[in-house]
């Protein structure tokens, strides 16, 4: 099978771990990523806040792209995926936008979580565990714009997704409930006002901690950095060492299908997952 | 005679973001799940009222519009069906255009940082967008002066460790049609 890939800015950057891992996982069930020919960044946060315009015509010259190769458009990014089904909304909507690029909205726009829990794949997947996440207590964090808001994602429970919590099931590990699957990490505040993203953090990670949880499960660069990258200096601040790792999903899968790239995935995280993994005896 | 309005600041807001804001009945639901709701001046639900009363100034020189951090948790819960998220967008796109210097100063200089890495390379390159960011924010000079860079040097040089700075601005194939793509933004806005 193949389809249109869309890595967006971040896995070139602070998300390296979650496209190696993504590449690995799509290799090892039969799926082809073409990288999408002369992609663009997808304006993000930045232009819908400041520019119109930009907001649809930047994604739009990714979709229409994608569309002349006939194939579905996957992207691994929360944040692209919302500004794509944004964008399509508006290019294929009733009301006329003023952006002169074609695109009929014939191919599909996924998230990669969403394209991989697939049924599909389901035996794909099935057939290449060979190390089965036993003993893992993760919680699945969504966060907002893989979901949000419904009438752009169609998402069937924006307030209580279960993909990424049958997925954990499926790889063996435990799926453990937690009231905040879709609450926000403070996204691109990252920059401009970290007391927000420590306050938001730091409330997720203790709800984690609280749900008898060893780790949190992301399938979004932004979410998994601010977890990850943040969690030192908020425990820090609290006097408190939360050592909770932080995943993408594909790390997961990875691990399950017993590939060799994990070490290399692992030792880009801040919070080093390796010691929890080796007491799973899963390393 | 045809008596033709003025257009109100309350009518570019509606017609610009289409939405009916004369059906929100001030439940306090965007309000109450906002996460982001304890450091904004004004409520989502005051942000629509104050819209609703053609309170132009009020709306444009709150923090909220900056704050929001657009996750969309209003627009999913509205009884009404209320895209108050685009709403906030709206807000924000006409207080940039205003030229005036917004309550939180340093989101939108966020942003065009973030706009200008697009328009130079087709693609955000992380490095050089927080190098800008940081110098035209002021940032970097209060950095300096509290000693706080030293924490951001010990954040990025752990980035680098990790493979997870790229050095090198990204190439994109594309970013001639990008440009092109920001030049008919201006134009627009011309419009």
């Amino acid at each position: 099978m193949k389809v249109s890939f869309f890595p967006g800015c971040s896995l070139e950057g602070t998300a390296r771990e979650y496209g190696e891992s993504i590449e690995a996982v799509c290799n090892a069930i039969d799926i082809e990523l073409q990288e999408l020919s002369g992609w663009n960044c997808c304006g993000a946060s930045s232009a819908h806040a400041t520019n119109e315009f930009l907001s649809i015509a930047l994604p739009a010259r990714n979709l229409s792209i994608a569309e002349k190769t006939e194939r579905d458009l996957v992207t691994p990014c929360a944040a692209c995926y919302s500004r794509f089904k944004t964008a399509e909304k508006a290019l294929t909507g009733e009301s006329p936008v003023d952006v002169e690029i074609p695109f009929k909205g014939e191919i599909n726009i996924l998230h990669m979580l969403e394209f991989l829990c697939r049924e599909e794949f389901a035996e794909a997947i099935g057939r290449n565990i060979t190390t089965p996440l036993h003993k893992v207590k993760a919680v699945s964090y969504y966060g907002c714009l893989l979901v949000r808001p419904p009438g752009v994602t169609h998402a069937e429970h924006c307030e209580d997704p279960g993909g990424l919590d049958t997925l954990i099931a499926k790889l063996g590990g435990e799926s453990v409930f937690w009231p905040y699957k879709t609450e926000c990490c403070g996204g691109s505040l990252v920059l401009t006002r970290v007391d927000i993203i420590h306050r938001l953090n730091s409330r997720l990670l203790d709800m984690a901690r609280e749900a008898g949880a060893d780790c949190i499960v992301t399938a979004c660069p932004l979410c998994q950095a601010n977890l990850d990258t943040r969690q030192e200096e908020i425990g820090a601040g609290k006097g408190i060492k939360y050592n909770m790792p932080i995943f993408y999903f594909t790390e997961l899968m990875g691990l399950a299908f017993g590939n060799q790239g994990v070490d290399k995935w692992f030792g880009r995280h801040f919070v080093d997952p390796r010691p929890l993994l080796e007491s799973k005896k899963l390393l | 005679m045809e008596i033709q309005a003025e257009r109100t600041f309350r009518d570019v807001v509606i017609e610009s973001a289409g939405e009916e804001l004369f059906d929100c009945y001030q439940c306090y639901k965007c309000s109450a799940g906002c996460p982001v709701s304890f450091e904004m001046d004004l409520l989502p639900h005051q942000i629509i009222r104050s819209v609703v009363f053609n309170q132009k100034e009020k709306a444009l020189s709150s923090k909220t519009i900056w704050i929001c951090a657009s996750c969309e948790t209003c627009t999913t819960r509205c009884p009404n069906e209320i895209d108050i998220a685009k709403v906030m967008d709206v807000l924000r796109q006409i207080q940039v255009e205003s030229g005036s210097e917004a309550k939180e100063p340093r989101v939108p200089v966020f942003h065009q940082a973030f706009l200008d890495s697009i328009k130079k390379t087709g693609r955000v390159h992380e490095l050089t967008m927080i190098r800008n960011y940081t110098q035209k924010s002021g940032d970097l000079k209060e950095k300096l002066k509290s000693g706080e860079w030293k924490n951001d040097v010990k954040l990025g040089m752990k980035m680098f460790l990790r493979g997870k700075l790229k050095v090198m601005p990204p190439k994109c194939e594309g970013v001639k049609e990008v440009r092109k793509i920001f030049k008919q933004a201006a134009e627009h806005k011309k419009k």
